[in-house]
């Protein structure tokens, strides 16, 4: 990654890596494996930014590279959302407890407003749009919408990337890891019940396109 | 034209319903093509493709972000602001407080009460204070921490009954209760009493709820000079434009909210918040669009909950079953400001059950926090904890089946209403026998008597019944339809869809009325600039109310087209009949043509029906009913339960979408099951006063590990001639009234304890079961 400030004029605190450490937390629940072992990385040669700079920023999201200036702040959420206009990633509670901001990093579910946009640089991003074909639903979307898998709708996007990742980890999941695979997301209208028979029906579908998506 | 919409507009061939004389009213249905059919949503695409854009979405040139700086203390007056280091902070482009003269405006919680939108007195924790436009949210957030303020922090009460100890500090000049207690009476409480062969009595709680939808509160607020447009998160766009055109002195012309999509509500969305105003003052003072989308944590603080409620209750009952008297009392707090805290908590004690001994009193009072906002059924699920454990307990105590002590007291008329006017349909019974059936009641309970509980796991089926207070729909409404030259429909309505299908249903009524396809109609809905009056979606009224006004301006247009095709045909308009995509002669079949070839149509390029909501019955109620069942695990070791499964038999009248109905139902038992399980707001009350749980984290809305993946909704469709003129009820309230009661009595079936507070957790559990082995 090229910073735009010297590390020799820098103020930041070198005894902690912050790129380290914001790594950690910012990985939620669903990754605790990976980045335990980023906490094991030593911190001497990390990188540091200054927080009042602007950084230079790549991102790769649905295949599309997009550059921009970001505050090393700034959450991947936040980017998306209010910097780059792809709404179809939601907003709900910016501390990792709700789900409706999930997107996949590298194939996992991963919570958007808990990582920081540096982070996700070099990363492969995928959001709602990512699983379409032009106009067309990929199979998760398209089992959402038969199953009346959502309410208000507005939660869907983040319960529709968790079944994308679930899928991805696990093509023939269980009703118990169905479950699982869609707890960190929150449906306050209580469809519940029906996202577990999208998912079902969508592993369904993705299976009998033989995997083609 | 592409080939796939040829021929395609209408669905072929099938009669259409009977266009009634003008001045008359429509017959209700019969037997129906469309309506009752499992459609998918009409919008379904664009909410699970991400085209759907929210308020929270919208995104305008040069738009600044807003934020609030609110109270932290739960009663307080502010003696001094200071953002003078504010102004000159990177990215900030306004700050605005009391002192600042455009936010210097009246904002009431309630009539009786002036307060200012800035008040200096904070009498709840997340007052609003100041609020800063900057950039972006994060230099908004930074200026909003940067503001200095002095606080006197006075004495607190968070607890609405030590609320009336004579020691409490006023919360309000005048004392901490908001009204003299409400009193009602009917019969002769102590006769009944004296008539009764077993009398129970039992204090019961439940606790705080709040709304939690996904989408947070908040709006985009731009200006045109004097024309302020609001996109706002909302369930009703008018209700939003008339309370900001009256807080800022503005013409109705002059506001324009939109609000075409919307991420959840369930009640704290029917009304706009300070929020509202203070981002259209922002956008105002800056000449730029604001977006103002408050975090979670202010959402749990400031923009609504379900009043928790301290319910005592003694009931009568004759050994056949009969109930001779019930005796209700309660408090309930809405908070800081006169909000409802005890609104209808009485009202399913008065009405749900025959009996003629009735007396209720509910006091409401104050304590320093945030002011309630209407929740799905208010006052409902919290009397239905009460009442349904009491009969359960009734039913134990005279060892009858409690369904079987239901069917025995059900109502034909509202004993609550003045007149005791019946109601159109009483789908109780139906719901109870119904219900039960589905769910294999006798043979679970049989079970469970026989071999459930020899282990540690112990298993119980529990049940209750409710009915809605509401939900019959009512005037006004206007909707417009337009019926394009090919064939092609435009609907055009003021209502939000909140997420219950309203838009999907509403396609699915005009398709019923002129036979084109749901999907060859294009709704407009929820935007005051270019859409009819509605009031807001909430109280289970929005089918019932907007849906008998689609039809009749589906009628509206099918009037018209009659006139025009008997000039066509020359004969008689009233010997014609709509037959798929054609209109023919009733009595000269080869008299016909198709509806676009109507020369009338050609000749004004499309054709307009306008079309009102009528008015209810006279003399009678439209209220729909409920009955609910489930099966649990209990675990005496750990305190842990699990819902097996459920089942929701409900009676709203026609069942206008199978998906959307079900889902609703599922929804409702899921609500039911965070509000008896799940949730609670958790108030300091000893040090600080303030909120504990203001996150997701540790207010427990419940998630997919929560739910049983078994829910069955048995419809239960009366015809309902009466109703309306589509016999539709509404269905949104109902499905999360008895949950929590049905819970809580199926573990009483497995442990045979009684619990009398939400939320039913394992800390609770584990207590009481402990102490049932002491006394055991």
């Amino acid at each position: 990654m090229k910073k735009d400030h010297d590390k020799k004029d820098c103020k930041c605190s070198h005894s902690i890596s912050r790129r380290g450490f914001l790594t950690m937390i910012g990985s939620g629940a669903m990754a605790v494996a990976v980045s335990g072992s980023l906490a094991a990385e030593t911190t001497e040669d990390a990188e540091v930014m200054n927080p009042e700079e602007m950084t230079r920023l790549t991102l790769l999201i649905n295949s599309h590279r997009r550059r921009l200036l970001v505050e090393p702040r700034w959450s991947l959420l936040y980017v998306l959302r209010e910097r780059l206009g792809m709404t179809e990633t939601k907003v709900g509670c910016e501390r990792g407890e709700c789900g409706a901001c999930t997107v996949l990093i590298d194939n996992i579910p991963r919570y958007s407003c808990l990582t920081l946009a540096v982070e996700a640089e070099g990363s492969q991003i995928i959001t709602l749009e990512g699983l379409m074909k032009g106009e067309e639903l990929g199979p998760v979307q398209q089992a959402f919408l038969e199953k009346d898998a959502f309410q208000c709708g507005y939660c869907t996007p983040g319960q529709i990337m968790a079944v994308e990742g679930l899928l991805i980890a696990n093509p023939n999941p269980s009703p118990e890891e169905i479950r699982r695979g869609v707890s960190g997301n929150l449906c306050r209208c209580g469809s519940y019940a029906n996202i577990f028979k999208a998912a079902k029906y969508a592993s369904e579908l993705k299976r009998a396109n033989g995997g083609a998506e | 034209m592409k080939e796939e919409h040829k021929g395609l507009y209408y669905m072929q061939g099938i009669p259409l319903p009977e266009t009634p004389a003008p001045g008359t009213a429509p017959a209700p249905w019969g037997q129906t093509n469309i309506i009752g059919k499992a459609i998918p949503r009409v919008d379904a695409y664009d909410r699970v493709s991400g085209s759907a854009v929210y308020p929270s979405d919208i995104s305008l040139p040069g738009m600044l972000y807003g934020a609030i700086l609110r109270c932290p203390h739960p009663n307080a007056v502010v003696r001094k602001i200071d953002t003078e280091a504010v102004q000159k902070m990177p990215g900030v482009s306004a700050v605005i407080n009391a002192s600042t003269s455009e936010a210097d405006i009246q904002w009431s919680y309630s009539n009786d009460i002036k307060t200012k939108l800035f008040d200096p007195i904070c009498r709840f924790e997340g007052e609003a204070l100041a609020a800063v436009a900057a950039d972006t949210l994060y230099q908004a957030w930074d200026a909003v921490r940067a503001i200095k303020v002095e606080y006197e922090v006075l004495p607190f009460i968070t607890s609405e009954r030590k609320a009336l100890e004579s020691s409490a500090p006023y919360i309000h000049k005048g004392g901490n209760r908001v009204k003299p207690a409400e009193m009602y009476e009917r019969g002769n409480i102590e006769k009944g009493f004296a008539e009764a062969d077993v009398i129970l009595e039992n204090t019961f709680r439940t606790e705080c709820q709040i709304h939690v939808p996904v989408e947070l509160h908040g709006c985009v607020a731009s200006w045109d000079r004097d024309n302020l447009t609001i996109w706002e998160s909302t369930q009703g766009v008018y209700s939003v434009q008339s309370r900001v055109a009256e807080v800022l002195g503005l013409p109705l012309s002059k506001v324009r909210v939109i609000g075409h999509y919307m991420g959840g509500a369930f009640g704290s969305k029917i009304q706009p918040g300070k929020y509202t105003i203070i981002a259209a003052l922002l956008a105002k003072k800056t000449a730029r669009p604001v977006k103002l989308f408050l975090s979670r944590e202010e959402t749990l603080l400031a923009v609504g909950n379900r009043p928790p409620a301290n319910i005592k209750i003694k009931a009568g009952i004759k050994k056949d079953g009969t109930l001779t008297a019930i005796d209700f009392s309660a408090i309930a707090t809405g908070g800081a400001y006169p909000a409802g805290g005890t609104s209808l908590l009485d009202w399913l004690a008065k009405d749900l059950y025959l009996c003629p001994n009735v007396r209720t009193e509910t006091a409401d009072v104050y304590i320093n926090a945030g002011p309630a906002r209407p929740f799905r059924a208010p006052g409902h699920p919290p009397c239905s904890w009460a009442l349904e454990q009491i009969l359960d307990a009734l039913a134990v105590a005279i060892d009858m089946d409690p369904v079987e002590l239901r069917l025995k007291n059900i109502p034909k008329h509202s004993q609550a209403r003045e007149g005791n006017p019946p109601y159109t349909t009483t789908g109780l019974e139906e719901c109870l026998v119904e219900g039960a059936k589905s769910f294999g009641w006798q043979e679970a309970r049989k079970g469970v008597a026989e071999n459930g509980n020899k282990g540690y796991i112990k298993r119980g089926v529990g049940m209750a019944s409710a009915l809605w207070v509401a939900g019959g729909g009512r005037q006004p409404s206007t909707v417009i339809i337009k019926l394009f030259s090919d064939g092609s429909v435009n609907l055009n309505m003021g209502a939000s869809d909140i997420g219950t299908g309203t838009k999907t249903v509403m396609a699915m009524v005009v398709a019923e009325e002129l036979g084109v396809r749901p999907d060859m109609v294009q709704i407009e809905n929820a935007d005051t600039g270019t859409t009819q009056y509605a009031t807001p979606s909430g109280g289970s009224k929005t089918v019932p109310t907007e849906a008998p006004a689609v039809r009749a301006a589906a009628i509206e247009i099918k009037r018209q087209l009659l006139v025009m095709a008997a000039e066509d045909l020359k004969v008689e308009a009233s010997s014609l009949i709509f037959k798929g995509e054609e209109i023919v002669s009733k009595i000269d079949t080869s008299k016909k043509i198709k509806v676009t070839a109507v020369s009338g149509l050609k000749k004004t390029g499309l054709v307009v029906g306008v079309g009102y909501r009528g008015p209810n019955p006279e003399g009678k109620v439209v209220n729909p009913f409920a009955a609910q069942f489930c099966e649990v695990e209990v675990n005496t070791r750990t305190g842990e339960v699990k819902i097996i499964r459920f089942v929701g038999a409900h009676e709203s009248g026609r069942v206008m979408n199978q998906l959307t109905y079900d889902n609703q139902v599922i929804g409702g038992i899921t609500m039911g099951i965070g509000f008896g399980m799940t949730e609670a707001r958790v108030l300091d009350g000893n040090q600080t006063g303030k909120l504990v749980n203001k996150n997701l984290h540790d207010y427990k809305v419940p998630t997919a590990l929560d739910v049983p993946a078994d829910i069955l909704s048995v419809r239960i469709e009366p015809d309902d001639r009466e109703a309306n003129t589509t016999g539709a009820k509404g269905l949104g309230e109902p499905v999360t009234i008895p949950t929590a009661a049905a819970i809580a009595n199926a573990i009483y079936n497995a442990i045979g304890i009684r619990i009398t507070q939400t939320p039913i957790n394992p800390l609770q559990l584990v207590q009481l079961l402990s102490d049932n082995r002491k006394e055991g």
